[in-house]
């Protein structure tokens, strides 16, 4: 791997420019799909961390990004105490991590599958509380998102008014930026985290937890911490959702939201920062583009049309759902991983000379997604 | 008074409900140790068979074929879905997510098939009450207490005296030494999801019946109540699951029969009741009521 170390940066950089482009030749629709595709990214590498570094099931991930929304949306609006919007974006997020803080004792201690299912309490509760608690949450219909301004520039249309290249910038394309900037500080530390020294110890921890606490890792704090971060990734992600929505509800942050999650990080492939992003693009962005090309594609009735045909909605659940199942009994190691071992394999094939490439791949066998390698960049 | 008896009648037939779906979670998970969250739709999938079926088959037959078909598809989906995974360290897990994966489509399609409509299941009990001393009880909630437990009882005899239930239990204390016992692991497995099947799909005829509306599409979703009550258990004992869904029914029955005192806690909290009692005895006893801290050797 070190001989592609020198690349990294380069490559990079070229991505975060590709990346930089999309808000001068597509329309609204596709950008909206962009920022709740980059959203549900930080989120889910939140996830990831935990579920496939540290081992641990979690279902609660939908209640620590209704934490962030709400959080950002009380703090920034009225009512509430309406501090600076900045101010509220980073409070909301330390605010999804005390939470996660808060729910530690169990987390700490309750293990995997009843982690699992210890969390589905969070995400009931949670719910329950927002539809409840009217004077922050706005009860059952929710509350509207004051928009986000970073000293004199909002994140709206005309605030100031912004013409890029001939371009004019409206609330889309400037929070695509932002999101942009998230995501990029989401993967940096993820990955530095991944490598460091507590990373390690969860890698370990998710392993053998026997073998772990010989070694002198403190179980309960690590799985704990572990579950801090993860909520603080989710708050971020809410907090970018909330502004990307304009309005919040609490039917948003169901236990489908959360099992999206959960789907997102086992289609990219466990503990993988770039299969996550990759799994939360394609859940987010399917149902929203088979809505919008319902019209177009065999089988698929547009949104409202009689009962008994099978929506966009459906058709997305169906093929998300079945590729849950089919990635899972095919590559348990997702989408990660199977473009590694296609990419073992081309390199293989190129080293070995055309003929013999197939049988030349090194043989590495399909890992269980929740004991993934250590992967380098 | 008469007020408090109400809640625990009510209580204790919806805890019966309960433990049969918890007690299907809990033989799944000795079995197999998959958490499975298809249990939701597969008790749909029953109920909607019910439904479907009783104009035509009588109720009892409509009861009787939902009971097998449901177990049937339990059975394949354990045996063509989750046992042909990779069996490694962490195949249980893998699995876990699949019954996911399994869960959105079978719920996706059912929800599709249900729509807005409240399917009656055609029982007959309707909605007839029975004066008990002070009290009265709905029909249903004797029938479910009384089937509940006589199932429950059977299932407990199929654990204890049969040479399945025997498998059963060897294989939850030690997989590997039941296969050298020679034990049937995947028989056993496939014969554990498809009781649990059953279990869901008679338990949906209880969740349907008076003084529910009827089946909604919303229906399985009561199934992951039985998620707490299994893990109050403590996940691979049936007496547990039994405990806790008992606790769950009444916790949830009490609540909503206090309502009124309980305001500050806001309206409908007795359907979250259940998760709350569950994170208060996970803070005391990580491993649930019944469950034991497993020895681990290196």
């Amino acid at each position: 791997m070190s001989d592609r170390r020198p690349r990294t940066p380069v490559r990079t950089l070229l991505i975060a420019l590709v990346l930089c482009v999309p808000p001068f030749y597509l329309d609204a629709f596709w950008l909206r799909v962009g920022l709740f595709s980059v959203a549900a990214a930080i989120g889910a590498v939140g996830l990831s961390l935990l579920s496939g570094t540290a081992g641990q099931l979690s279902l609660g991930h939908a209640f620590f990004l209704a934490v962030g929304a709400y959080g950002y949306t009380w703090l920034a609006g009225e009512p509430g105490p309406g501090l600076p919007t900045a101010v509220a974006a980073v409070l909301a997020v330390l605010l999804a991590g005390a939470a996660g803080g808060l729910f530690s004792p169990v987390a700490g201690r309750v293990r995997g599958i009843y982690l699992g299912v210890a969390t589905l309490a969070l995400v009931f509760l949670g719910h329950h509380v927002l539809l409840t608690a009217d004077s922050v949450t706005g009860g059952f219909n929710g509350r509207s998102v004051p928009p986000l301004r970073l000293g004199g520039f909002g994140f709206t249309a005309g605030e100031p008014e912004l013409t890029v290249l001939g371009v004019p910038f409206g609330a889309e394309e400037r929070l695509w930026y932002l999101a942009l900037a998230l995501l990029g500080l989401t993967w940096f530390t993820a990955r530095g985290l991944l490598r460091s020294r507590p990373g390690r110890a969860l890698a370990a921890l998710r392993d053998s937890e026997t073998a772990a606490a010989v070694l002198g890792v403190d179980v309960a704090r690590h799985r704990a911490a572990a579950f801090v971060v993860s909520s603080m990734y989710a708050g971020t992600a809410g907090v970018l959702l909330a502004l990307a929505f304009r309005r919040i509800v609490p039917d948003y942050f169901s236990l489908a939201l959360s099992v999206d999650y959960l789907a997102m990080i086992v289609l990219g492939g466990l503990g993988s920062v770039a299969g996550a992003t990759a799994g939360a693009v394609f859940v987010t962005a399917l149902p929203l583009l088979l809505s919008r090309y319902a019209d177009q594609l065999p089988l698929v009735a547009a949104p409202g049309t009689a009962d008994g045909a099978v929506g966009p909605t459906e058709a997305a659940r169906f093929l998300y759902g079945a590729a849950v199942v089919v990635v899972l009994l095919h590559a348990p190691d997702g989408l990660h991983g199977l473009t590694r071992r296609l990419r073992d394999r081309f390199r293989a094939a190129r080293r070995s000379g055309p003929g013999s490439g197939p049988h030349a791949r090194p043989s590495a066998p399909p890992i269980a997604p929740v004991r993934p390698e250590e992967h380098t960049p | 008074m008469t007020g408090l008896l109400d809640d625990l009648l009510g209580g204790l037939a919806l805890g019966a409900v309960y433990a049969l779906v918890a007690l299907g979670f809990v033989v799944i998970f000795k079995a197999s140790g998959v958490l499975s969250f298809a249990h939701g739709s597969l008790l749909l999938f029953g109920g909607y068979l019910i439904a479907v079926l009783h104009d035509d088959l009588g109720f009892a037959g409509a009861l009787a074929v939902a009971v097998l078909a449901t177990a049937l598809l339990a059975g394949a989906l354990d045996r063509l879905l989750l046992q042909r995974g990779d069996p490694g360290p962490g195949a249980a897990h893998v699995q876990t997510i699949v019954t996911i994966g399994v869960d959105i489509v079978l719920l996706t399609e059912l929800s599709r098939r249900i729509g807005g409509d409240l399917l009656p299941l055609g029982d007959p009990w309707g909605d007839a009450v029975t004066g008990l001393g002070p009290v009265t009880v709905a029909d249903s909630r004797l029938a479910a207490i009384v089937v509940s437990a006589v199932s429950i009882a059977s299932v407990f005899a199929l654990f204890r005296y049969t040479r399945w239930g025997l498998s059963l239990r060897a294989a939850g204390e030690d997989v590997e030494a039941a296969a050298l016992m020679g034990v049937r692991l995947s028989r056993v497995r496939t014969l554990a999801w498809c009781l649990a099947g059953g279990l869901a799909a008679l338990a949906a005829v209880f969740l349907a019946a008076f003084p529910a509306p009827g089946l909604e599409r919303t229906t399985g979703q009561i199934a992951l109540k039985a998620f707490p009550a299994a893990v109050l258990g403590g996940m691979a004992s049936p007496v547990g699951a039994l405990a806790g869904s008992l606790l769950i029914g009444l916790t949830e029955a009490l609540v909503a029969g206090h309502q009124s005192e309980l305001s500050l806690l806001g309206e409908g909290f007795a359907d979250v009741a259940p998760y709350a009692v569950m994170v208060l005895v996970l803070l005391v006893r990580p491993t649930g009521l019944f469950g034991t801290r497993g020895a681990a050797r290196v």
